[in-house]
């Protein structure tokens, strides 16, 4: 296994670069170094000199990827790509364009978010599942058919609709949790309350459907007929043997996001006031912080192969029959 | 298992403050000084030589303390001293810097002297804190012993000296920094004595040495000089009495070098701590708190005691209540907590539950909270007005406006054809019924570029734009589309045909508005080019297209806008200068307009004091671009303000920023009411577990008679 995961990470390397390259050229062909001077130095009273000067100072003035005025590897090295990306491989993310500490802004933006997302995350698989497992206990019953439509209504509103119904009901009327804000420490629990709750509800409808036919297909299969054979009540069949072989589809859809929970949610942080990531990266394309966008995207490709490699390892977990070769 | 449930009673425990439920804020700060206000934007400068947008002055015109500052209560705007002891003495100098007349002819330099209110002291912060030999506590600090400092409070120790007349002589020194790109120093450039030169010994020291320590001071710069510790001269080429508003402006505030020393050390940019994150002021607040992605926190500067809320103002200020407070040192709260509400509707709401003092008003709850009479005078609903809610209107010194583009063969240029051209769309395009429509009657139809409130700006019939209005019945009534239709007609397009070609004339309108909100404006404006049969042509692009576009003069309409620096005609009157055009001259006169007589009466009128003499200018230079229509004029946005009633002493005022040291609040008044609104409704919670409960159960039972079946 160890051989397999040193072969994905070297995988690795190349579609980061790949990525990197990507994102640099996306952003370049929308924005010039000019439209990023002249956004960071604001529309009023600004000079072509102080572009000229913004730029130089923050290493824009340099060509894109090809330094013909440069030496040897100068004409690599010395270009707006080059030292823009290179050191990310270390995870040296540098400044944001208007100064700030990348790497800092991460790592004490990352905590709300996971505030958020972690619990949501937790307590919406726990919940899925089990209302899953109860619809397929109650398989071809009213309880049954009410679950699957419940879940498609729930399925067909929108998430914007559950934050402003869910502040509305329980915050403005019923003044039960903070509409919005966020405090450090424990003291975050009551803020973190409904976006929680409103993250678990607007999930259930499609989670909860897609575990039900999970369970559903595994209903049928030989090894459920003899358990049933041998006595155990249906809840244990369910709970003791099903689950346990559903696990595989179930890990598929689910280890890939544990490292994106990370990267938190837009709109969920943005109606509820959290100082995650989740508005960081729309933050600065809106600002046209190169800085930022790429360190962003470069650290949610890394945590996307992450995932992926957790998800093989947790397979082999759910599975003994599984091996990484 | 165990461990879980701990936590989890910890967590509720701690959520459980003794406060309200959905109180935002914790219970400990009931009942204390604090004033709630929100900010929607986090902003990008703290720096007083780079910040210039008015997110960023909402918070750095409490920090810092520049010589000057606009009254709070009287009107028209006037500038009293904050930092300076008194108004500048301004002396002329001619070009051997002999002293002239005030009312000379030629006047080739202006002295500001300036003096300081003596013993003004800085906040605390570590860049002061003295060892016990006097030598500063923080100097040459290793990057290990900055391992977890965060925060300027993060330092054990801090300390405070008296502001001098070298701190405000330094900060202009860094508006020339090359590192630093202060927005005005282009201005200054053109103005301050030896300004250019300076910054361009700054650059040049700067490419020898570019990783070193750039010392301001090693380099001469004539036009600032300290005279002694509370005076220092500012000298200006020729006269320049816009100056003065610069100097109540943060971009002139005293900067203590020690804080610049300070923040250059190793370890701290890795931190943040910079001088554009914390900054180091001598105003009335300090920031103690700052997490722009959440909330920040001003507080109180121990050591502010050189102010006191004014004792004078407008007619209708003491009924009003507003010099209730007179006398009493300023500011009137300890702390002021904004917190980042990027939506609306939180900040509305949360503002109605009574944990914001004020609220602007979006235009999803403006039918909530306003009510218009028929006269058109807004007042508060009944629902707000039961709630104690008031609220205050004021007209900002903004100007929202389309422009045509004057380098344009078919709209722009001077010919009789485009003027006519002009004046027909400016009648058709009704601003009326847009800030009817749009803005929910916040604004006022635009007759120049001059605001309400600035000098310049005419009343009643005298003040109407005769190309688009008539004064009828004591009201300014816009002409008949007849008339549009003959001015088209006689622009050489009757109804709406291009006589030479046959062609319908089209018309393309440059904009970054895009989406479902901003289309409902573009189908409106194009209706209204339908009422004459022009076809307008909206071109939506981005936000760096467009404006390259303009800078290319690549365009034929746009909307544009301005907010004042300073409330000074000259502020407005120079868009439409020449010299300013974009795409001859990078300026700010976007629309590129040029007009002889008029850029001439701009240079008599800029420097001139406010008089008959410079009215009657002002009154000829609006005659002419009323008549040349390179704008369809737009409107002046007006704010609406709403407060509760435990906020005091709120009048809008558009020019200052540093308003809320003079905003007092009752705590016990704010929490009886947020008492009386947010009592929890705790009958859902009941139901729901119930109904859970009773699921369950039915569950259970529904298992075992399967069970039993089996």
């Amino acid at each position: 296994m160890i051989a397999y995961l040193i072969r994905r990470l070297l995988y690795a390397v190349p579609i980061l670069i790949g990525v990197n390259l990507l994102t640099f050229a996306l952003f370049f062909v929308v924005n010039t170094p000019d439209d990023m001077a002249r956004m960071q130095l604001g529309i009023k009273r600004v000079t072509p000199e102080a572009i000229r000067q913004w730029e130089q100072q923050k290493g824009y003035d340099k060509p894109l990827f090809y330094n013909r005025a440069a030496d040897g590897m100068g004409r690599i090295a010395d270009t707006i790509f080059w030292q823009k990306s290179a050191s990310m491989f270390m995870l040296d993310f540098g400044y944001s364009d208007d100064g700030r500490n990348i790497s800092r802004e991460i790592t004490t933006r990352m905590w709300p978010s996971l505030a958020i997302a972690l619990p949501t995350f937790l307590i919406g698989l726990i919940f899925y599942v089990n209302f899953a497992l109860v619809m397929t206990l109650f398989r071809a019953t009213l309880l049954d058919r009410v679950g699957v439509a419940l879940c498609v209504v729930l399925m067909s509103i929108s998430s914007l609709f559950y934050i402003i119904g869910g502040q509305f009901l329980i915050s403005k009327l019923w003044h039960l949790v903070p509409i919005s804000g966020y405090a450090g420490g424990l003291n975050s629990f009551r803020f973190v309350v409904l976006p929680v709750v409103i993250g678990v509800v607007s999930g259930i409808g499609s989670s909860s459907r897609w575990y039900r036919t999970i369970f559903l297909e595994e209903m049928g299969k030989d090894y459920v007929r003899t358990a049933r054979a041998k006595g155990l009540s249906e809840p244990g069949v369910l709970f003791a043997h099903v689950l346990k072989n559903a696990m595989i589809p179930i890990l598929t859809g689910v280890v890939v996001v544990i490292p994106l929970l990370f990267m938190g949610s837009l709109l969920t942080e943005s109606f509820f006031g959290i100082p995650g990531l989740g508005s960081y990266t729309i933050d600065a394309i809106n600002a046209q912080d190169f800085s930022i966008v790429r360190a962003m995207v470069f650290l949610g490709s890394l945590l996307y192969i992450a995932g992926l490699m957790l998800t093989d390892i947790s397979y082999t977990m759910a599975d003994p029959r599984v091996r990484l070769s | 298992m165990k461990r879980l449930a701990a936590y989890l009673t910890m967590l509720l425990l701690a959520a459980c403050d003794g406060g309200l439920w959905n109180n935002p804020y914790p219970a400990r700060d009931a009942g204390r000084s604090i004033l709630y206000t929100a900010f929607t934007e986090r902003p990008k400068h703290l720096d007083p030589a780079e910040a210039y947008s008015e997110n960023e002055y909402a918070f750095l015109a409490n920090i810092y303390a520049p010589p000057l500052q606009y009254h709070y209560l009287k009107r028209p705007y006037q500038l009293v001293p904050l930092a300076a002891s008194e108004m500048p003495l301004v002396t002329y100098q001619d070009s051997q810097h002999h002293v002239l007349p005030d009312y000379a002819p030629k006047i080739a330099y202006s002295v500001y002297e300036i003096h300081i209110k003596p013993g003004m002291h800085y906040q605390p912060h570590p860049a002061f804190a003295k060892d016990e030999q006097g030598r500063p506590q923080y100097d040459h600090l290793a990057p290990a012993q900055l391992q977890g400092m965060h925060a300027p409070g993060d330092f054990l120790h801090s300390g405070t000296r008296v502001v001098t007349a070298a701190d405000y002589a330094y900060q202009i020194r860094r508006l020339a920094n090359p590192l630093l790109h202060a927005p005005i120093y282009g201005v200054m450039s053109e103005y301050i004595l030896g300004f250019k030169d300076y910054a361009q010994a700054l650059q040049d020291a700067l490419k020898k040495n570019p990783e070193g320590h750039l010392d301001l001071a090693a380099y001469p710069l004539p036009g600032v000089e300290v005279v002694d510790d509370t005076t220092y001269r500012i000298t200006i080429r020729g006269k320049y009495p816009q100056f003065a508003y610069w100097l109540a402006m943060p971009f002139f505030s005293p900067m203590p070098e020690e804080a610049e020393r300070f923040y250059e050390q190793p370890g701290m940019k890795e931190r943040n701590l910079t001088l554009d994150w914390w900054p180091v002021g001598s105003g009335p607040y300090y920031l103690s708190e700052n997490n722009p992605n959440r909330r920040m926190v001003l507080t109180k500067n121990p050591y502010y005691d050189s102010e006191h809320y004014p004792s004078t103002g407008d007619a209708g200020d003491v009924e009003a209540g507003l010099l209730h407070d007179a006398g009493k040192m300023l500011p009137l709260t300890d702390r002021v907590v904004f917190t980042l509400e990027k939506e609306t509707i939180p900040y509305w709401n949360k503002f109605l539950q009574g944990y914001y003092d004020a609220s602007g008003i979006s235009s999803d709850s403006f039918d909530q909270a306003v009510q218009v009479s028929t006269g058109g005078e807004a007042s508060v609903s009944d629902e707000m007005r039961k709630k104690g809610i008031t609220l205050s209107t004021s007209v900002a010194t903004s100007t929202l406006y389309t422009g045509f583009n004057w380098l344009d063969p078919v709209v722009g240029g001077s010919s009789e054809r485009a003027r006519k051209l002009r004046q027909a769309i400016s009648i058709a395009v009704d601003f009326e019924e847009f800030i009817s429509i749009f803005a929910n009657g916040r604004g006022v139809a635009a007759q120049s570029p001059i605001p309400p409130g600035i000098f310049g700006y005419r009343e009643g019939k005298a003040g109407i734009n005769p190309v688009v209005y008539d004064w009828v019945d004591g009201q300014p009534r816009r002409k008949p589309l007849s008339e549009a239709k003959r001015l088209l007609a006689e622009a050489g397009y009757p109804n709406g045909v291009d006589e030479r070609t046959h062609q319908p004339l089209v018309i393309n309108l440059d904009t970054t508005s895009s989406g479902a909100g901003e289309k409902s404006r573009l189908d409106w404006l194009r209706k209204q080019f339908n009422k004459i049969n022009v076809q307008l042509v909206v071109r939506s692009t981005d936000y760096n297209r467009f404006q390259d576009k303009i800078r290319r003069g690549d365009t034929q309409m746009f909307y544009y806008g301005w907010n004042a620096d300073y409330p000074d005609p000259e502020n407005f009157l120079f868009l439409l200068d020449g010299a300013q055009g974009k795409v001859a001259h990078g300026g700010e006169n976007a629309s590129n307009y040029s007009n002889p007589e008029y850029d001439m009466l701009f240079e008599k009128m800029k420097n001139m004091e406010n008089g008959p003499e410079r009215l009657a200018i002002i009154d000829r230079m609006l005659e002419i671009i009323r008549n040349d229509a390179p704008w369809l004029w737009g409107y002046h946005p007006k704010n609406y303000v709403l407060q509760h009633s435990w906020l005091y002493n709120v009048k809008p005022n558009v020019m200052a920023n540093n308003k809320l040291k003079y905003w007092r609040v009752d705590p016990k008044l704010r929490t009886r009411y947020q008492a009386r609104w947010n009592q929890p409704v705790l009958l859902p919670l009941w139901l729901g577990g119930a109904a859970l409960l009773a699921f369950v159960i039915w569950m259970w039972r529904a298992l075992q008679k399967r069970d039993e079946t089996r």
